[in-house]
């Protein structure tokens, strides 16, 4: 990076930062602290839910999934338009029609106060430690291929977000994330513009599809019913309604978005927004990491991504090894590309008779390139065993820092700051309008009157969580294993607490004790299968749902008929 | 902390005030319709260039 492009990224980035702390500094009360100005449109809570679904890692990470598997990965997202229309039909009116901060708060209100403190209780949990892994795992990245400090990049990122997320709350989040957001478009079509420029002469963009396409890039519905298959219309369909529905209806930092504004009108148009808009905007993302696999076809990539990485092997004992798959990748690419242009020719000279044969060609020069790679990751496990050999997320950097002119580079790595700036801004605010109002409150509840009281509490929780989330991301650095840990702790409780959800939606006639003691009988359930027994983790989001309301209706009817007096009962 | 709260009586009935559209039902099944046809289109677009 020079200097216009570190003018370009600071500038962007506390630009917006001191933008959002300047224009929220005067906010006195808890109801626009937490839930933003009443005037907040349908517009700013649509790209405020989109942005806080985006992580820095989507843009990493997503443009790498298209480079390695294809746009495939798109079916992942097939189930979010259906759980928006269920949030907007069922559960946006009920939180509204309540008055709530929290959606825990609504349990409170449909149940007991149990209940709403085990559902703030597992969302503080595992929000908590994601808020961490937020931060870290866009830095990690960044400090390999930038060389920064690791350390400071996640002092950076936290301190930037506590400033103006302590300052304006809500309102500053929605406030930057739309600005931010308006950053991330803004140099992810630059960078489609760069991308589709650097193609070599001869090659457009329908070339560029058709290769592709030829290469097994561009399959993005597979209808196959093989389960062993990760990505499916029906997986998308069934685990990714699930998956949407859990996040959308019952993760504080997604309701809180949603929850502001003036009406129900505007909440629910900017969720439809992302409805209508999210598959076609991962797809994009998706299509620029094939592209990107298609620039490097005549454009010799590096045989691993993480060049530093590699670089480190390289130089010991084993670096005779390595040098020798390289010098094999040189020769398989150079062979690859021969074949490809060889294929475009018989495809533009409509040659039928070559066709098949130049296609054969082309997809076994492909197949030999991709086994060197795979053979280089083998070779890194074999000389280090905790090698990490996932190199996909280093391909869209890569591409940034060796390809786009400067200034460009400056927008797009600011681009990647602010989607973690973005994701983990929504994260503590959800975090601190959870204590203070599901803990906090409940424990003082004289306090309640007092709004400059109230504020101030709501911004210490904040800076003291996102303190949290910084030395936790410190500490990641030491422990690995532990972003897998914080999904497979996501995973555990998931489940339960959308089970609890959607028996205070659909069944009425269940009451507070019974939903408790079933939402407690299930969790346990899960955690002894995730001790005993050997099984996905993603599966224990289905299971802690179905056992919570199995167990619920089950206890109900032991229990009798909940009385119309019983608060927990919604007669 | 279990006392009824008075409803939010706008949030009852809020029609989506967009042009053809009187209902939410309408604007469901839109987007519905929307998703379907996004979901052919990608398998079409998969379809082309494979």
């Amino acid at each position: 990076m020079n200097i216009a492009d570190w003018l370009v990224f600071l500038g962007t980035l506390g630009g917006i930062a001191a933008y959002g702390s300047w224009r929220t500094r005067q906010i006195r009360s808890l109801n626009t602290y937490l839930k933003g100005r009443r005037s907040t449109g349908w517009g700013t809570i649509g790209l405020s839910v989109m942005a806080t679904q985006a992580s820095a890692i989507t843009f990493l990470s997503i443009p790498g999934q298209g480079f390695e598997s294809g746009i495939g990965f798109v079916q992942n997202y097939f189930g979010l338009p259906l759980a928006l229309i269920i949030v907007s039909g069922v559960f946006l009116p009920m939180y509204r029609r309540f008055g709530v901060f929290t959606a825990y708060e609504f349990l409170g209100r449909r149940f007991d106060w149990k209940t709403r403190l085990l559902g703030a209780g597992l969302f503080l949990l595992q929000r908590g430690f994601s808020a961490g892994i937020t931060i870290y795992a866009p830095a990690i990245i960044l400090s390999t291929m930038l060389g920064w400090r690791l350390d400071l990049i996640i002092v950076f990122i936290g301190f930037l977000v506590i400033v103006y997320t302590v300052t304006g709350g809500s309102e500053a989040v929605s406030l930057t994330q739309k600005w931010q957001f308006g950053v991330i478009f803004v140099g992810m079509v630059a960078a489609f513009i760069v991308l589709l420029a650097e193609l070599p002469v001869g090659v457009g963009f329908d070339d560029a599809l058709h290769i592709a396409g030829a290469l097994g890039k561009l399959q993005a519905v597979d209808t196959s019913i093989d389960p062993s298959r990760r990505y499916t219309l029906w997986t998308g369909l069934l685990g990714g309604l699930f998956l949407a529905l859990s996040y959308f209806g019952t993760d504080q930092s997604q309701v809180q978005r949603y929850l502001g504004g003036d009406s129900l009108r505007e909440s629910r148009l900017g969720l439809m927004f992302n409805a209508l808009l999210k598959i076609p905007m991962q797809f994009l993302i998706l299509l620029l990491g094939a592209l990107l696999f298609v620039f490097y076809q005549f454009e010799r990539p590096p045989l691993f991504f993480n060049q530093p990485e590699w670089q480190r092997h390289a130089q010991g004992p084993a670096g005779d090894a390595f040098s020798t798959l390289e010098q094999r990748y040189v020769v398989a690419v150079g062979d690859s590309e021969k074949a490809i242009r060889v294929w475009i020719q018989t495809r533009t000279s409509q040659d039928s008779a070559m066709e098949p044969i130049a296609r054969t060609t082309m997809l076994e020069a492909n197949r030999e390139t991709a086994a060197i790679r795979s053979e280089a990751k083998a070779a890194l496990l074999a000389v280090d065993p905790r090698a990490k050999t996932k190199d996909s997320d280093y391909v869209f950097i890569t591409f940034i820092l060796a390809k786009l002119p400067h200034g460009l580079i400056g927008l797009l790595i600011a681009v990647i700051f602010a989607a973690a700036l973005n994701s983990l801004a929504a994260e503590l605010n959800a975090l601190s309008t959870t204590t203070t109002i599901d803990f906090w409150r409940y424990l003082h509840p004289l306090a309640a009157a007092d709004e400059v009281r109230n504020v101030r509490v709501a911004r210490w929780f904040t800076a003291l969580w996102g303190f949290a989330g910084i030395a936790f991301a410190l500490l990641a650095g030491f422990a690995e294993n532990l972003i897998e840990a914080v999904n497979i702790v996501g995973s555990i409780f998931y489940g339960v607490v959308l089970g609890i959800f959607l028996v205070a939606f659909f069944l009425r006639r269940v009451g507070g004790s019974a939903v408790f003691f079933a939402a407690v009988a299930a969790q346990s359930l899960v955690i002894t299968m995730f001790l005993s027994l050997n099984i996905g983790y993603l599966w224990y989001n289905l299971i802690g749902c179905a056992a919570c309301i199995a167990f619920s209706m089950l206890l109900q009817t032991v229990l009798g008929p909940c009385a119309p007096a019983d608060p927990g009962c919604a007669a | 902390m279990t006392g009824p709260i008075p409803p939010d009586q706008r949030s009852t009935a809020e029609p989506p005030g967009l042009p053809g559209f009187h209902a939410w039902r309408g604007v469901y099944l839109f987007v519905f319709g929307w998703f379907v046809l996004v979901v052919v289109l990608l398998a079409v677009f998969g379809r082309i260039f494979s």
